[in-house]
């Protein structure tokens, strides 16, 4: 880490001579820091770190705007040395999300302090709209995603600050940290941090309520200071190690409790100006007497008296009494006989919601029988009987399930419960859910088939607004992650077009902390129990604690010793190199529940948002404006709107003309012309897919071989789930015997978003971060869908998406190549499943330049370069797959409509990347993380621009989305009767998503193939393929 | 040091009921068997001379009363957890008044008395299941949601799950506890389907033991001092196959009881008892 320093002041030149490449190196650094950070617990440098990041941003802001976008849309890539690998892998994993942050940092950075934020506020609001397009709940998560964008961003920089900033004081910090990465991302992000301070910090005071009542107060930077700065800053105050099992909460603008994401920036999650906070417990210990540190569980039980004096934790009168009597006992000591009117002292504390005398009494009793306990011993005794109350560690949400009826959801440590009034009527044990997701104000789970059933089914809940089931969503997504994983699992990288929450647990999970509290070597810290808030004002005035910066870095120094522990020794860091990450998280224990970030919205550039968010809604107004006919189209947006909400959504949309029709290219066209309303359609989902595997241990480093072609890669690419192609397989329409029509180019020109997350993706993400354990893998996976059929204009806007990769920050240095490929195929009568082709490393960029062929990484470059001709090309490409191919191609009528347009949002061109990775940049040069979107339309030569055609009269319409591993297919069957012709258009989306090397050109032969098979007497009218791909390089 | 769900069996008190003539022919049943009201009386009288000779446990034995066929079940008129004593509003009509007598006993016993006043609820203590962890309440013909919820709010320590009971009077018409951890099911589809649906609203695990007759599931668990595990059972008589399968559990103190003639009333083991763990611990 001290190297960092050094290379940070280099960073920041070359950062200033090729922005694109500094901000990759920025975003791989913070997380790299953060990670430093928590592991080593070097308080100070942390401290100094967060200074000189401020200063980072700075420079930052001075690059011109334009750099400042690439950067943003860029993914980053980090430079590990091939050593750290296995540990680098699992901290990237985790860091990942930061870079992300980054970019929305640097965004802000561009514009003044004030003006970025309204920008932020704008830019939320925008990548709202093109989430929610549709429905008021979509918008809700709007506001929500966009207040969660901001902040992320501004935490995450700081973070990676004070990341950066530990990892050099500290040498001997994992080699995560000091990996490349770190430095060259340290450089660029402190600049602009250390700017800030110098130009203008505005200070402002928090308040954090303690859980024995007594308010903390803590300066912090207004506008950069992350949540974790601040939980950091109370934990240190309460000289407390085993912090992952806390949080902090804060009242959002509807007066609900929600946690500050450590993440993101404090500012942007409150809303509001109240900078008022509680200290509390976010994980409840299954086991309590396996903390390390008494002061730990005396935390806890002042948590757990106040939840049972409040109710919120529901006992018996004789619990009421028995706990209340080891509380005596804790804080009193012995009962003393001579003590005076004990009843009336004990009266003015609060045991139990409906506290009475005969209550007291008991606990007065109950008192006497602990004569000759430790505080320590009651406290323990507590908690011991507290953990067996049935609702101990529930964190209860309220709910209506499919038939209206209120139930009660409970998240814990063992799953989902479900309640009605106070009674059990079923539950959900997180081995037996598949996937999580929320859709408006749905919530879905994904149930895994019982030993007698076949298939998975699905359950779903209302939730009484979209805030609250993203609320839940979150809160489930943690308690799964904590309680269930050995590692977080790193932000999804892959997605590109995704609209919904990144969101992911970012701190350590309880095997990590419980790893990392063994570790704990300091002396049991003395510290004073007294008597909670329960007690009567006399206790009331405790001291009011104000730490300022300055101060709280002398007391990180204090802390960073004990959280080296984790890197004590290499062995250590080694099984650690999950727990490694974990310490990244630890200070990100507590994301912010509240406030949903959209993913995309975050690494979308706020242009790009913007030009998204016109595309969507011109296509949303397109939708409503729709003529009569389209009455029907509604519906079927319902449809996709609530249709399988667990299930990733695909949408397909496919023209059948009837064969008779079929010499009617007219017809055709008309029903290509509705298509686009459909396409308009914007879906919001949130869905996170679990898969619990049991696994023999791996060693340290997990290799996944998924491709065989990308050998190098594969290797980063298990440990990081950055590494994902997400190729969409536009839509081929094909039309038998009617041209295909022009408009059906317009309506390649729509594209749907959506963002998936495969389970077959992330697994081998999760093999990566839990090599170690034979456990059961989980793979989250968020889907976010937006359907966006989008004109061509729309086009443009998935690019934006493609900011993501910096979202992925791979655990390791590693490239992380992301690609998406959206390939849309509209068949007439044709169905084709899945296919994707893509592979490609392109780094696609929201910018408006485009370079066709920059993308040079690796294979993908030349292929798509082939797809961008005509349909021919398209085959060539498809050499792989070449069978497959040659079916699809023998039709002339396919065309290339249009150049497939790269969009490059870096200034670097990735050329290098894959010569970077095997000729490694030596030094330590700024990760470069590439991400490409193309689009490359083939349509049938012959089409009419009958497109505009009158608008037939939809007679049915149908999707139908099926998943698999790593493509989900939606099928969107439409049949529309005009002038007497029936027409049946078959739309097809396949989106393929990958860690590693899709054979895009193969996917696309393959999929036309399947088209073609499936409905011979279609024709292919229009292929559509759009490739999103994040390329992230390593270092050799 | 006591604590909450400690000793789970560990019983000190039970309070019974006597049979009154009107048993024999109104007593509630399923079937139209006939009582042989002596040998009841003689069986009922045998079950209780083990509480209280054999196990020595503290016997409150109340008197019959005509008016009430049913109300030597007593375990349908009070659900005793610990400190505190619900009294139920049992499913059938003719047993609502069984709980006057069953309260005072109760009251003397200085349990906390919880009633269970709702007029919309019921709730026979025969489709409760303690396990010593959790609750689980059989939705039957005598007990549905509401004297479910009134349950769970008398023991608010404990999960209370509901099982729907499709076939059989109570929940305990095919099941019981056999031990910490140990429920004891019988082998018909119904039960089995309700043990798959208890196994997955809990977060605890629990070994099963099945056994070939439904009926032959009802048996009465203790864990007593100086005897450790103690099952009272059917006999061989009844269940000669089911017994076999008690007859694995070698821990156990397996003391065979008749009930040849109150099965025939839907009488099982632990419908004849209220067990009470005075706890002098606490």
């Amino acid at each position: 880490m001290t190297t960092e320093a050094g290379s940070e002041t280099e960073v920041k030149e070359k950062a200033e001579e090729s922005a694109a490449q500094p901000d990759q190196s920025e975003t791989a650094k913070p997380e790299s820091q953060e990670v430093a950070n928590v592991e080593g617990g070097e308080k100070e440098k942390g401290k100094e770190k967060e200074k000189e990041g401020k200063e980072g941003k700075g420079i930052t802001r001075y690059l011109p705007t334009w750099f400042k976008k690439q950067k943003s849309q860029t993914s980053p890539t980090k430079e590990v040395p091939a050593t750290e690998e296995p540990v680098s892998k699992g901290v990237e994993g985790e860091e990942e999300p930061a870079p992300e942050v980054n970019g929305h940092a640097e965004e802000v950075e561009e514009k003044e302090e004030v003006k970025s934020e309204e920008v932020k506020e704008a830019t939320q609001p925008e990548s709202d709209s093109n989430a929610s397009a549709d429905t008021e709940p979509a918008k809700e998560e709007k506001v929500e995603d966009a207040t969660a964008k901001s902040p992320e961003k501004t935490k995450d920089t700081a973070v990676g600050e004070g990341a950066e900033e530990e990892k050099k004081k500290e040498p001997e910090g994992h080699v995560e940290a000091e990996t490349d990465g770190g430095e060259s991302q340290t450089s660029i992000f402190q600049s602009p941090l250390r700017l800030v301070r110098k130009n203008k910090m505005k200070v402002v005071v928090c308040h954090v309520t303690l859980l024995e009542g007594t308010d903390f107060t803590c300066e912090v930077e207004q506008k950069r200071a992350k949540g974790q700065y601040l939980f950091f800053k109370v934990c240190e105050h309460l000289n407390l190690l085993e912090k992952d099992y806390f949080g902090l909460t804060y009242k959002d603008n509807h007066d609900e409790k929600c946690w500050l994401d450590p993440t993101k920036e404090i500012k942007r999650q409150i809303r509001s100006n109240n900078w008022q906070f509680a200290f509390g417990v976010k994980f409840y210990p299954p086991d309590p007497s396996q903390l390390t540190e008494d002061i730990t569980r005396y935390l806890l039980c002042l948590q757990l008296r106040e939840d049972v004096a409040s109710g919120r934790l529901p006992c018996s009168f004789v619990t009421h009494a028995l706990l209340g009597s080891y509380t005596l006992q804790a804080e009193l000591g012995d009962h003393e006989p001579d003590q005076p009117r004990p009843l009336d002292f004990i009266s003015q504390l609060t045991f139990a919601p409906n506290q009475n005398k005969e209550m007291e009494e008991k606990i007065l009793e109950l008192h006497k029988s602990h004569r000759g306990m430790t505080p320590a011993q009651a406290d323990l005794q507590f908690l011991e009987n507290a953990k067996k109350l049935s609702m101990y560690g529930v964190d209860l949400h309220h709910a209506k399930d499919s038939e209206g009826v209120d139930i009660m959801l409970g998240v814990c440590a063992n799953g989902l419960l479900v309640y009605k009034d106070r009674l059990r009527i079923n539950r959900f044990a997180w081995p037996k859910i598949l996937k999580i997701s929320y859709k408006r104000n749905n919530f879905y789970i994904k149930i895994r088939p019982g030993e007698t059933e076949q298939f998975e089914s699905t359950v779903g809940f209302k939730l009484q607004n979209h805030r609250s089931a993203k609320r839940l969503w979150k809160v489930c997504v943690e308690n799964h992650s904590f309680f269930r994983l050995n590692a977080p699992e790193p932000p999804t990288k892959a997605r590109f077009l995704t609209l919904g929450s990144k969101f992911r647990y970012s701190g350590r999970t309880q095997a990590q902390t419980r790893l990392a509290s063994s570790l704990i070597d300091r002396p049991a810290p003395s510290f004073e129990r007294t008597s909670s808030k329960r007690i009567s004002r006399s206790l009331d005035g405790a001291p009011v604690i104000s730490i300022t910066e300055a101060g709280s870095e002398t007391a990180e120094n204090g802390r960073d010793h004990r959280l080296e522990l984790h890197s004590d020794s290499k062995a250590e860091e080694v099984d650690l190199s999950p727990a490694d990450v974990e310490a990244i998280p630890s200070q990100q224990q507590s994301p912010g529940r509240a406030e949903p970030a959209l993913s995309q919205d975050l690494d979308k550039t706020q242009d790009e948002v913007l030009k998204h968010q016109a595309s969507i809604s011109q296509l949303k107004r397109s939708f409503m404006e729709a003529p009569p006919p389209s009455p029907p189209q509604p519906n079927q947006w319902e449809k996709r709107l609530t249709s399988s909400p667990a299930t990733i959504r695909v949408q397909q949309h496919q023209v059948v003309s009837v064969p008779q029709t079929e010499a009617a290219s007219a017809d055709n066209a008309s029903s290509e012309t509705k298509e686009p309303a459909k396409t308009t359609e914007v879906e919001i989902e949130e869905t996170v897919v679990i898969q619990e595997v049991s696994r023999a241990p791996k060693p340290g480093v997990v290799t996944v071989t998924a491709d065989p072609t990308a050998a190098p890669p594969a290797e980063h690419e298990p440990q990081d789930q950055k590494v994902k192609v997400e190729e969409e397989a536009a839509l081929a329409e094909v039309e038998e015997v009617s041209p295909v029509k022009p408009e059906k180019a317009s309506s390649d020109s729509e594209s749907e978003e959506e963002a998936e997350y495969h389970p077959n993706v992330p697994a081998s993400i999760s093999q990566s971060q839990i090599p170690e354990e034979k456990e059961e893998e989980e793979q989250m996976k968020e889907e976010e869908e937006e359907q966006q059929q989008a004109s061509a204009p729309v086009v443009p806007s998935l690019p934006a998406e493609v900011s993501q990769p910096a979202e992925e920050t791979s655990q390791e240095e590693e490239e992380e190549e992301s690609k998406k490929e959206e390939m849309e195929v509209e068949e007439k009568k044709d169905d084709q499943e899945e296919k994707e082709s893509g592979r490609e490393t392109e780094d696609s960029t929201d910018d408006p330049m485009v370079t066709p062929e920059e993308a040079p990484e690796g294979l993908m470059v030349p292929e798509e370069s082939a797809e961008a001709g005509p349909t021919e090309d398209l085959e060539q490409p498809k050499m792989n797959g070449e069978a497959s191919l040659v079916e699809v191609d023998p039709r002339p009528q396919v065309i290339c409509c249009s150049e497939p347009p790269v969009v490059k949002t870096e200034m670097v061109t990735i050329s290098d990347t894959f010569a970077a990775q095997k000729t490694e940049i030596a030094t330590k040069e700024v990760p470069i993380v590439h991400t490409e979107t193309k689009t490359i339309t083939y349509e049938a030569a012959q089409l009419d621009g009958n497109s505009d055609g009158e608008p037939g009269v939809l007679m049915t319409a149908q999707t139908i989305t099926s998943e698999s591993l790593c493509t989900t297919t939606t099928t969107h069957i439409t049949k529309t009767l005009k002038g007497g012709l029936s027409e049946t258009r078959i739309e097809k989306r396949i989106v393929i998503t990958g860690d590693c090397d899709i054979d895009h050109d193969q996917a696309l032969a393959q999929a036309i193939k399947e088209a073609k098979e499936q409905h011979p007497d279609m024709s292919v009218t229009r292929v559509v393929v759009h490739k999103e791909t994040e390329l992230a390089e390593e270092e050799d | 040091m006591a604590g909450l769900m400690a000793g789970f069996g560990h019983y000190t008190h039970a309070v019974v009921r006597g049979i009154p003539a009107s048993l024999a022919k109104e007593a509630l049943r399923t079937s139209q068997a006939e009582v042989d009201l002596t040998r009841a009386r003689t069986e009922h009288e045998a079950y209780v001379e083990v509480l209280r000779t054999r196990l020595g446990l503290g016997v409150v034995e109340l008197p019959a009363d005509e008016s009430l066929p049913d109300c030597v079940f007593v375990e349908d008129a009070a659900v005793v957890c610990g400190e505190t004593a619900l009294i139920t509003r049992p499913g059938a009509e003719s047993r609502r008044r069984e709980t006057e007598v069953m309260k005072e006993a109760l009251k003397d016993l200085n349990l906390n008395i919880v009633e269970m006043t709702d007029e919309n609820a019921t709730l026979d203590g025969g489709d409760v299941l303690f396990t010593g962890r959790e609750f689980f309440v059989g939705l039957s013909k005598r007990t549905n949601q509401r004297g479910a919820e009134i349950l769970a709010d008398a023991f608010k320590d404990y999960a209370v799950s509901t099982v729907p009971v499709l076939e059989g009077l109570h929940l305990k018409s095919f099941c019981s506890m056999g031990g910490p951890g140990l429920i004891i099911i019988g082998s018909s589809e119904p039960a089995q389907k309700a043990l798959k649906i208890m196994q997955q609203m809990s977060d605890h695990r629990y070994d099963k033991l099945t056994v070939p007759d439904d009926i032959a599931a009802n048996c009465v668990y203790m864990n007593l001092p100086n005897k450790g595990h103690v099952l009272l059972h059917c006999t061989a008589e009844e269940f000669p196959e089911s017994v076999k399968v008690f007859e694995k559990l070698k821990d156990h103190m397996l003391i065979p009881v008749s009930n040849m003639e109150k099965v025939k009333v839907d009488g099982a083991l632990t419908c004849c008892s209220v067990l009470i763990s005075k706890n002098p611990n606490i």
